[in-house]
């Protein structure tokens, strides 16, 4: 078993003793260990269970791409789901519980899958419940959701902060390898802003575990003398702690640094997302090693070779007392070379060469060590952890020829670059044949705006595999970067690098060879998500050829860890059934993050207050003060209704209604949109806007108006008033204020910019009152100041002139069907206003009214509202406002629109009014149906409901819907079926429900 | 994330003060035309793999609406200029075809 090694252990300060819990058992770990390395020291070798079958699974890798140690962490505000134990580090009371077992890790019932496997292939789910359809409701998803899914969604209020930076360099490098470092001394020599990032806690990446000579010196000593180098540089910044997470267009980088998840104290955000513009980005993100596909090869114990050698050397930790190395390449022979050394046995070198390997395998040998050519691994023994191998002839079939104990497996099928982040924004891969591995095309770059690549792959990230190669590349990549990013490099020595030579590698998809189905069904390709060899056969033999589909299919390369360590060999397994070349088959897409980020960063300082800012008007406090019930209007907050003691909200909009149509009501309208529109041509402008003539309209006087987009569909509503010759003042809907002054600016600008108009949006300048009621004209006459007479300010007029004191410009519009003042004043003294009208209104009876008072009075008047009558589809015609569509004018946007065959047909839905024949209120969104049915058996449909309410006034519903040829079918019935099963009929009528002449409003 | 250069303010935009609007150099149909020519208009758009026109406003700057020549697949930017035109600039055409020669585009080439 796994066990703490006495010696060794670089990242580790063994005098401090760290104490933490794993499904509730108390552990020890000291500081540096990441979780994975302290469970190991533990012994803790089962660390999970696999997704689809359960299966007990350990630790593989030592770093992100690790696919089976994910591990819930924290509890409450602070729990984390999905974190992988690799990248974890631990730290005084950290708390992890595995995931996806029931009732514990060590005896998981889900495990019966394992035995029915042979009945889950690859695409069991969308070939098993698909029948009887109706089971899938009830039965299928029910007990599929339950036993689907690793981590558990957090389920309470995320108690970190986060939050956003932003970062604009002239070189951004990513990897803080030995590549990364020798880019970024060559680019910090140059001057060049320089940000180097790394994703782990440690600078120097492989080198130091892996040996080898930089400049003479151990390459752990070059790693600390360059970035000693690199931290007196005030052009460069370094970050640890900080991942690379995607590339995206014209140089943009998101990158996610964890400042705080390393340590119990949380002072700050936790996560911090850098939004990085950079001239040219390097990628120097190494490498990872491949599993090999021999069966058994996901039992605990088996790991990556270069993972083994990272604990003993890093964390001083000991994957197992006896370790069996299994490879197809020389690389591996120096995690015998690290156990050997560290006193461990390696009882043998299992390679699946039949020539071996070449100075390191001849280096292992001479430690004692047995190394088998030509062999491969035909099983592994062992239930929840490794008890031995046997071995077989890498060519044959998998007969035994010897079973060798041991207690852990080191497996290597060669290395991978890292080409993720490459690849985001469309940076081009070549398969190399000799490294079988896919590799950046550097002659094909993700391209800038000025056309040029703006990435530059260093080190293994672009296939360099020994130190020489890496440190050239490295350097030459910093000057390539320098220049692209226009400006000049400095001369630079190239660090030289002596590692140890080694012999190409063999490709080995499958081990052994000519392994049949049994064998085929337990070599893991996917451990995250349970996919097999086997399985890709199946998808390529039923037709998934393209590695897309087959992808899809069997899930491969779909978990959290994005196929990191499966990809490449599900992909030569594809190509194998399919007899086809590897790079014939292709990847499949690499796509941003390149490991899981939190939600937290994404949403940065964006949530509860600061997640949108409210837009307030000057009487907003006094809403609030009287108990407003709040509606959001855009980013507005209006008053639905003022709701008193005990009153529901129901009975507010009544009292409110009734007493605005008795006595008085005023309404904070300051949201409506307030746009000015002057110059020589801005009566032809709104001419064009306005489905309406505005150009006749006189100085002194409003007119309702109707705007279209150019595919003659409504899209706002308001009154205009001509405030002078060349200027005129038009109200938009509140939703609508900034769309539609941008809808002016985009046609004054693209369409007539030779026309003389200048438009300004002054919606917040303004306070806007309607003093609505009986009582209206005499609040105002107590206040005095102007004359609000119907004589000098008759219905559809505005005038300028003084209230209470108070400069004020008062239009005589309604939307209430009431008499009706809408007084706008200077925003600095709309309070005033308001404080004056309730002071005054008292004797007159004066309340306050809402939003939804607004909506029934107007409803009542047969009034339309936008995004109520109005959904992107209804043109005025439907709405029978032929009499705002001018017939003088040639055209104006939307009118050719409107004359389409389908617009024109007299079969559309029109507005008319429906009256309940029981008094009751229609359903929101109500349907009414035909007798007949369609192909599916469903009522056929031939109105919807727009408008529904409780009428205050008439004391019964009232609703307006769009009903096939509505107008023509006064008095008819329909029928709304409603959710309970039974209907609601109501009568067509007239729209306008109250005082149809329009006399109270025009006194 | 484009950027762009605002050729009003002269500065680089992030694509997030940018708001994206078509297809640029539209000719605007309307009452008179025949059915053909109407749909044409107000539906059927460019969709280039290369070379492409559009247009962008500069909606958290200056407010301007400008044009785009920029290639869809490299999103190499060839420039940008002002709205106010029916047809590119000729040294924005001449630096297209220095780079994708042969190119067309609508009526332009």
């Amino acid at each position: 078993m796994s066990t703490r090694l006495a010696q060794q252990g670089r990242f580790l300060n063994k005098t401090k003793t760290l104490k933490f819990t794993f499904n509730g058992k108390q552990m020890k770990g000291v500081e540096g260990d990441t979780l994975a390395s302290a469970l190991l020291a533990n012994g803790q070798t089962l660390v999970g269970r696999s997704f689809k079958y359960h299966r007990p699974r350990g630790i593989v890798a030592s770093g992100a791409e690790e696919p089976n140690a994910l591990v819930n962490l924290g509890t409450n505000g602070q729990f984390d789901p999905n974190a992988r134990a690799t990248t974890t580090e631990v730290f005084d009371g950290l708390q992890a519980t595995s995931q996806n077992h029931w009732p514990s890790l060590e005896f998981d019932v889900g495990a019966i899958n394992k035995h029915l496997s042979r009945f889950l292939p690859a695409g069991f789910y969308y070939k098993m419940f698909i029948h009887p359809r109706s089971f899938w409701k009830h039965i299928y998803e029910p007990f599929i959701r339950q036993s689907a899914g690793l981590g558990k969604a957090p389920k309470a209020r995320d108690a970190d902060t986060y939050e956003h930076f932003y970062a604009h360099v002239d070189i951004l490098i990513i990897g803080g390898g030995v590549a990364g470092l020798a880019a970024a001394l060559t680019a910090g020599k140059s001057g060049a802003r320089v940000l180097l990032i790394e994703q782990t806690a440690h600078w120097g990446g492989r080198a130091p575990v892996d040996g080898g000579i930089i400049d003479g010196v151990e390459a752990e000593e070059w790693v600390s003398s360059t970035l000693q180098a690199l931290e007196k540089m005030k052009n460069v910044t370094l970050r640890s702690r900080m991942m690379g997470a995607g590339v995206y267009d014209h140089g943009y980088v998101l990158s996610y640094e964890r400042l705080t998840d390393h340590t119990s104290e949380s002072t700050g955000p936790r996560h911090r997302l850098w939004r990085i513009r950079a001239k040219q980005v390097v990628t120097a993100t190494g490498a990872i090693e491949r599993p090999l596909s021999f069966a058994g090869n996901d039992i605990p114990g088996v790991m990556l070779a270069s993972a083994v050698r990272d604990y003993v050397v890093n964390y001083a930790v000991s994957p197992g007392d006896r370790t069996v190395i299994v490879t197809n390449n020389d690389d591996a022979y120096r995690t015998a070379l690290i156990l050997k050394h560290a006193g461990l046995d390696v009882p043998a070198v299992v390679d699946a060469r039949p020539e071996g390997g070449g100075a390191l395998m001849q280096q292992v040998k001479d430690l004692g060590v047995r190394v088998l050519t030509g062999k491969g691994i035909a099983k592994v023994k062992g239930g929840k952890h490794v008890e031995g191998v046997g071995i077989c002839s890498q060519a044959g079939e998998g007969a035994v020829l010897e079973d060798i104990a041991c207690d852990a497996i080191a497996m290597s099928g060669g290395w991978s670059p890292v080409v993720h982040l490459w690849s985001h924004c469309g940076g081009k891969l070549i398969w190399d044949v000799e490294k079988a591995h896919f590799r950046p095309d550097v002659s094909k770059g993700p391209t800038g705006a000025d056309g040029k690549p703006f990435v530059v792959p260093a080190g293994a990230a672009n296939g360099a595999m020994s130190l020489a190669n890496v440190l050239a590349g490295s350097v030459a990549a910093g000057k390539m970067v320098v220049e692209q990013a226009g400006l000049k490099p400095k001369r630079i020595v190239t660090p030289e690098g002596e590692s140890m030579p080694e012999t190409p590698l063999k490709p080995v998809w499958m081990m052994p060879q000519g392994a049949g189905i049994k064998l085929r069904s337990k070599m893991w390709l996917d451990y995250q998500n349970d996919v097999k060899v086997s399985d890709v056969q199946l998808a390529a033999q039923e037709g998934f050829e393209s590695v897309e589909h087959a992808k899809r299919y069997t899930t491969l390369g779909m978990a959290t860890d994005q196929g990191k360590l499966s990809n490449i060999n599900g992909l030569a397994v594809l190509s194998d059934a399919l007899n086809a070349d590897i790079p014939d088959v292709g990847t499949t897409t690499f796509r941003p993050p390149y490991t899981p980020i939190s939600m937290g960063s994404i949403g940065g300082e964006a949530r509860a207050d600061l997640f949108q800012p409210i837009r307030k008007t000057p009487m907003h406090d006094w809403h609030d003060e009287q108990g407003a019930y709040w509606e959001p209007v855009g980013h507005w907050r209006r008053p639905y209704c003022y709701p008193r003691s005990a009153e529901n909200h129901q009975d507010a909009v009544t009292r409110e209604v009734t007493n605005t149509r008795e006595n008085l009501g005023l309404l904070d309208a300051s949201t409506l949109g307030k746009i000015v529109v002057k110059g020589p041509d801005a009566g032809k402008f709104l001419d064009m806007l306005y489905t309406n003539m505005m150009s006749s309209l006189k100085p002194g006087r409003c007119r309702y108006g109707l705007m279209c987009s150019e595919n003659g569909f409504l899209i706002d509503d308001g009154v205009v008033a001509r405030i002078d010759e060349d200027t005129f003042l038009c109200h938009t809907t509140t939703g609508g204020a900034d769309r539609i002054h941008a809808h002016m600016e985009e046609w004054l600008q693209t369409e007539w910019w030779d026309w003389k108009v200048w438009t300004v949006n002054l919606t917040e300048q303004y306070a806007q009152i309607a003093v609505v009621g009986p009582n209206a004209r005499k609040v105002l006459e107590k206040l005095g100041g102007m004359d609000v007479s119907k004589d000098t300010l008759p219905f559809m007029a505005w005038a300028d002139g003084q209230i209470g004191g108070i400069d004020v410009r008062a239009y005589r519009i309604s939307f209430s069907g009431e008499l009706s003042y809408e007084i706008a004043v200077r925003a600095g003294q709309g309070r005033a206003l308001w404080d004056a009208l309730v002071e005054a209104g008292q004797e007159f009876g004066v309340m306050p009214y809402g939003t939804e008072a607004l909506h029934v009075m107007r409803a009542e008047k047969g009034f339309i509202m936008i995004g109520d009558e109005t959904d992107g589809t209804v043109i005025p015609q439907d709405l029978g406002l032929h009499w705002a569509l001018s017939k003088k004018k040639d055209d104006y946007l939307g009118r050719r629109a409107q004359e389409r065959d389908h617009m024109t047909d007299p079969n559309r839905w029109k507005l008319v009014g429906l009256e309940t024949v029981d008094g009751s209120v229609i359903p929101d969104g109500a349907y009414a149906v035909e007798d007949d049915t369609n192909e599916n058996g469903q009522r056929n449909m031939q109105a919807r409901v727009t408008s529904t309410y409780y009428s205050p006034t008439l004391k019964r519903g009232i609703a307006m819907g769009l009903v096939e040829n509505g107008p023509d079918r006064m008095g008819e019935q329909l029928e709304f079926p409603k959710i309970d099963g039974t209907s609601v009929f109501a009568k067509i009528v007239d729209p306008v429900f109250f005082d149809k002449e329009g006399t109270k409003q025009d006194v | 994330m484009l950027m762009l250069t605002c050729p009003y303010c002269g500065i680089d935009a992030d694509e997030t003060e940018l708001t994206p609007g078509g297809q640029a150099h539209l000719t605007r149909e309307t009452v008179g035309s025949d059915d053909d020519t109407f749909e044409s208009y107000l539906f059927m758009r460019e969709n280039p793999k290369g070379v492409h026109f559009e247009r962008w406003r500069h909606s958290y700057g200056c407010g301007k609406w400008f044009h785009a020549a920029r290639c869809t697949v490299t999103l190499e930017v060839f420039g940008t200029y002002s709205a106010q035109t029916t047809e590119p600039p000729k040294e924005i055409c001449d630096k297209i075809s220095g780079k994708r020669p042969g190119w067309s585009w609508g009526s332009f080439s």
